[in-house]
């Protein structure tokens, strides 16, 4: 038995209502736990002065420097003594969730007894980075659940100017879109960089995140410092008893309005069977007994919209790999930034291909490591110094692939004009 | 003194997630066919060599007690053969290789509370953050209007019925960690820090403050005979930088930290390339324990886009077929000179045509 719930008229609000209630949960924890009833004691005196009271301080775990979110009250008597003395330090451990996700029940109930022993009883599954959030431990017991966490074959994330946790999207083990083993990637990058996420040293935080297909369900494009993003190199694959499937299901209105005028480079065409086109970049596919569908894949930019559509009439290519892109970040401080393509292309399929993408996330955090002021992100210090410097440093020749457009002013010494061109020919020659 | 032995830490990293992984998704590793939706919150998908599986997604609070994760084992051990994972949006889905298990599943599901659905195109969970339960920089809560307006929505979880999926955020700063979405609801801080001079010294490392402000209205300043920092009020844009490494620069302020509501920002590839979105509403009133003029306007721009945009339009698709003085009349909403872009690369915001509907 936990002490007395104090009074929550507004917290109480939000158990009215059918989505599930976090407050509800609360409070079936407070049932036996001080920490819980005080937690919600603060929490219920923010919702009345609409301010928040937590600080930030220095907690950590033996041999790490990062990973735990430290969080002491600012919620004062005039004697200085916490309000709710049993919540006034409520630290949180970012743990490193499995790639896509994945859990059992085993050990999910082993996490909830964990923090059942040392926490609050409350997890989040997951932060915004990606990791579980064992929210709730006073200092002193910040080790020993750690310790337990971490005896489980889990290890903390990261936190402050560190690489941080990564996620990847499921994949590979329950997707047909996937362009490359997410899992192996994420694994083998992250924990290439275990010191970079346990001892914060780098200018600002650095975040990886893996894609399978350009759906981009990981949302790395906006978020992450290196986005690997699964893509193709060849043709759209179609599968005619399932595209006729789709037809029968669907009809000409939607064919026509949703996937053809839909298509962004008009790539996908209707067509009469008669008059489909061969060759050796073009996809066809019947969907009834007089028209077929004709995608011109040299026109595709390989969106995803069609094959979203008609999943399994339409399906990438077997050529897979990713396109790296390089600097997304949201507002602070110069404002949103996508990240740009660096690497249009890169195979992921042997070790070896695996082993460069780790080697480029190397040289990339390298360079950041060297080159990046304070607090500035990948997208800001590649804004600072313009892309062509950042890939001379990571020695990538350019590529029409990562402009939008070709230079838009005339500001620039063009004087190595026509030893660049050489350069290019002789490459050109010796490939 | 007796020292206590310390542990080392194994720097173990990512876990494999093999070892956790449902049979069937092991047994098919990158070799899955295609997929359908049996009904809205069911994926059912097909493997080359003919192995299916069953996948029932669930809405969660996210901020979830251990009893309620000792439920969602209960129901997995019992009716989903002991596998789960968690997606992005914090849904739950549960793997099954019987398609006979999925009734079962879904109706021990329902009848603990947790709402069936989030797939295709429908309303997902809300992204959200930390706010007033655990962030120490916050102007406002997330959990609390995550699950207001959820409660609002929660038939349109269940439903696929959406021109194409919609994905909403909320962030208690301008920081903005809810991330970009379809609709996000956003923290705008209205007034210029109120600085405490008598601490700045001690708790701030003043250069490195001065850094963060993106509009360099902060200086150095002796304030009452002590070092410490002052803002040019009238280059503030009241971001709230300075806050994070500067606490006595104190930027939350229950009246004039506002709401914001953005619109049309897509990750995806599909169709368009990756947007960003953009600010549509703002000055809205932060409102606990409900946030109720918030999920006035979020509902009133969600139901206009339901009613008006044709099949597959993600937001941003249905503002750029119908243009932004349309997408201000359908909503309601008043287009104020607030919205019209100033920052870096703003021309590039304007109308640089004679493009116009009429």
């Amino acid at each position: 038995m936990a002490k007395k719930l104090h009074d929550t008229p507004n917290l109480d609000e939000l158990e009215k209502g059918p989505w599930p209630s976090f407050v509800t949960g609360l409070k079936r924890l407070a049932q036996d736990n001080d920490m819980a009833v005080d937690l919600l004691g603060q929490l219920e005196t923010s919702y009345q002065t609409k301010k928040g009271y937590w600080k930030g301080g220095t907690v950590g775990v033996f041999g790490y420097g990062g990973g735990i979110i430290p969080r002491f009250t600012e919620l004062k008597d005039e004697k200085g003594e916490p309000i709710y003395k049993d919540a006034a330090e409520f630290h949180t451990l970012r743990v490193q969730p499995p790639p896509g996700m994945h859990y059992n029940t085993d050990v999910l109930r082993k996490m909830a007894d964990i923090w059942e022993r040392h926490g609050s009883g409350l997890i989040a599954f997951h932060g915004q980075s990606g990791d579980i959030m064992f929210q709730g431990a006073t200092t002193d017991n910040v080790q020993g659940a750690f310790d337990e966490i971490n005896e489980l074959g889990f290890d903390l994330g990261g936190a402050g100017p560190a690489v941080r946790t990564s996620m990847s999207c499921v994949g590979a083990a329950r997707c047909e879109q996937s362009c490359y083993d997410e899992a192996k990637a994420h694994r083998m990058v992250l924990n290439t960089f275990v010191d970079d996420i346990h001892r914060p040293s780098l200018p600002y935080k650095f975040k990886f995140k893996f894609s399978g297909c350009p759906n981009d369900c990981m949302n790395s494009i906006q978020r992450a410092d290196m986005a690997v993003i699964g893509t193709w190199r060849d043709n759209i694959r179609t599968d005619e008893a399932l595209a006729k499937k789709w037809f029968a299901k669907h009809g000409m209105n939607e064919l026509v309005n949703d996937v053809v005028a839909r298509c962004p480079t008009k790539a996908f065409q209707l067509k009469e069977i008669k008059d489909v086109k061969k060759g050796e970049h073009v996809s066809s596919v019947a969907v009834s007994d007089t028209h077929a569908v004709e995608i011109d894949n040299h026109d595709c930019v390989r969106c995803m919209h069609c094959i979203n559509v008609m999943t399994g009439a339409l399906s990438p290519g077997k050529d897979k790999g990713a396109t790296v892109l390089v600097g997304g970040k949201r507002t602070l401080k110069i404002g949103d930034l996508m990240g740009t393509v660096v690497v249009p292309f890169m195979k992921l399929e042997t070790d070896e291909d695996m082993e460069q993408l780790v080697d480029l996330g190397q040289r990339i955090i390298d360079f950041f490591a060297e080159n990046a002021l304070e607090h500035e992100r990948t997208g800001e210090m590649i804004e600072r110094i313009g892309l062509v410097n950042f890939l001379d440093a990571m020695g990538i020749d350019v590529d029409p692939n990562m402009v939008a457009s070709p230079r838009m002013n005339p500001y620039v010494r063009t004087d190595g004009w026509d030893e660049e061109v050489a350069k290019i020919k002789a490459k050109q020659q010796a490939a | 003194m007796a020292q206590t032995q310390l542990r080392r830490p194994v720097e173990s990293g990512v876990p494999d997630n093999k070892q956790f992984m449902h049979p069937t998704l092991l047994k098919n590793y990158g070799n899955w066919k295609y997929h359908d939706r049996p009904r809205p919150g069911v994926l059912h998908h097909v493997a080359h060599g003919g192995d299916e599986v069953w996948s029932v997604r669930a809405g969660t609070q996210r901020q979830m007690d251990i009893h309620t994760i000792r439920k969602l084992c209960d129901i997995a051990d019992r009716f989903a053969e002991g596998h789960v994972r968690f997606t992005i949006r914090s849904n739950i889905e549960f793997m099954v290789s019987d398609e006979t298990k999925v009734a079962p599943l879904i109706a021990e599901l329902e009848a603990n509370g947790f709402p069936v659905g989030g797939t295709g195109n429908s309303v997902s969970m809300i992204a959200h953050t930390q706010g007033w339960l655990h962030c120490d920089i916050p102007g406002t809560d997330a959990s609390g209007v995550v699950k207001s307006l959820m409660d609002d929505l929660i038939d349109e979880f269940r439903q696929e019925d959406m021109p194409n999926r919609v994905h909403l955020s909320t962030s208690c700063c301008e920081i903005n960690c809810g991330g970009q979405a379809d609709i996000a609801i956003i923290v705008q801080h209205t007034k210029p820090p109120k600085i405490n001079h008598d601490l700045v010294a001690n708790v701030c490392e003043r250069p490195a403050v001065v850094a963060r402000c993106p509009v360099a209205a902060i200086r150095p300043a002796l304030v009452n005979g002590k070092p410490s920092l002052e803002v040019d009020e009238a280059k503030c844009v009241c971001c709230g930088a300075c806050y994070p490494p500067c606490p006595p620069m104190q930027i939350n302020d229950p009246e004039y930290s506002k709401i914001a509501i953005w619109v049309g920002g897509k990750n995806s590839n599909a169709r368009a390339k990756p947007t960003f979105m953009k600010m549509v509403a703002s000055g809205l009133p932060n409102n606990p324990p409900r946030w109720t003029e918030v999920g006035e306007v979020v509902k009133k721009i969600l139901y206009t886009y339901k009613a008006d945009a044709r099949p597959w339009e993600r937001l941003s698709d249905w503002v750029e077929r119908i243009g932004w003085p349309r997408f201000f009349e359908k909503t309601e909403l008043p287009f104020t000179k607030y919205l019209v872009d100033d920052w870096r690369g703003s021309r590039a915001n304007l109308n640089a045509s004679t493009h116009i509907r009429f």
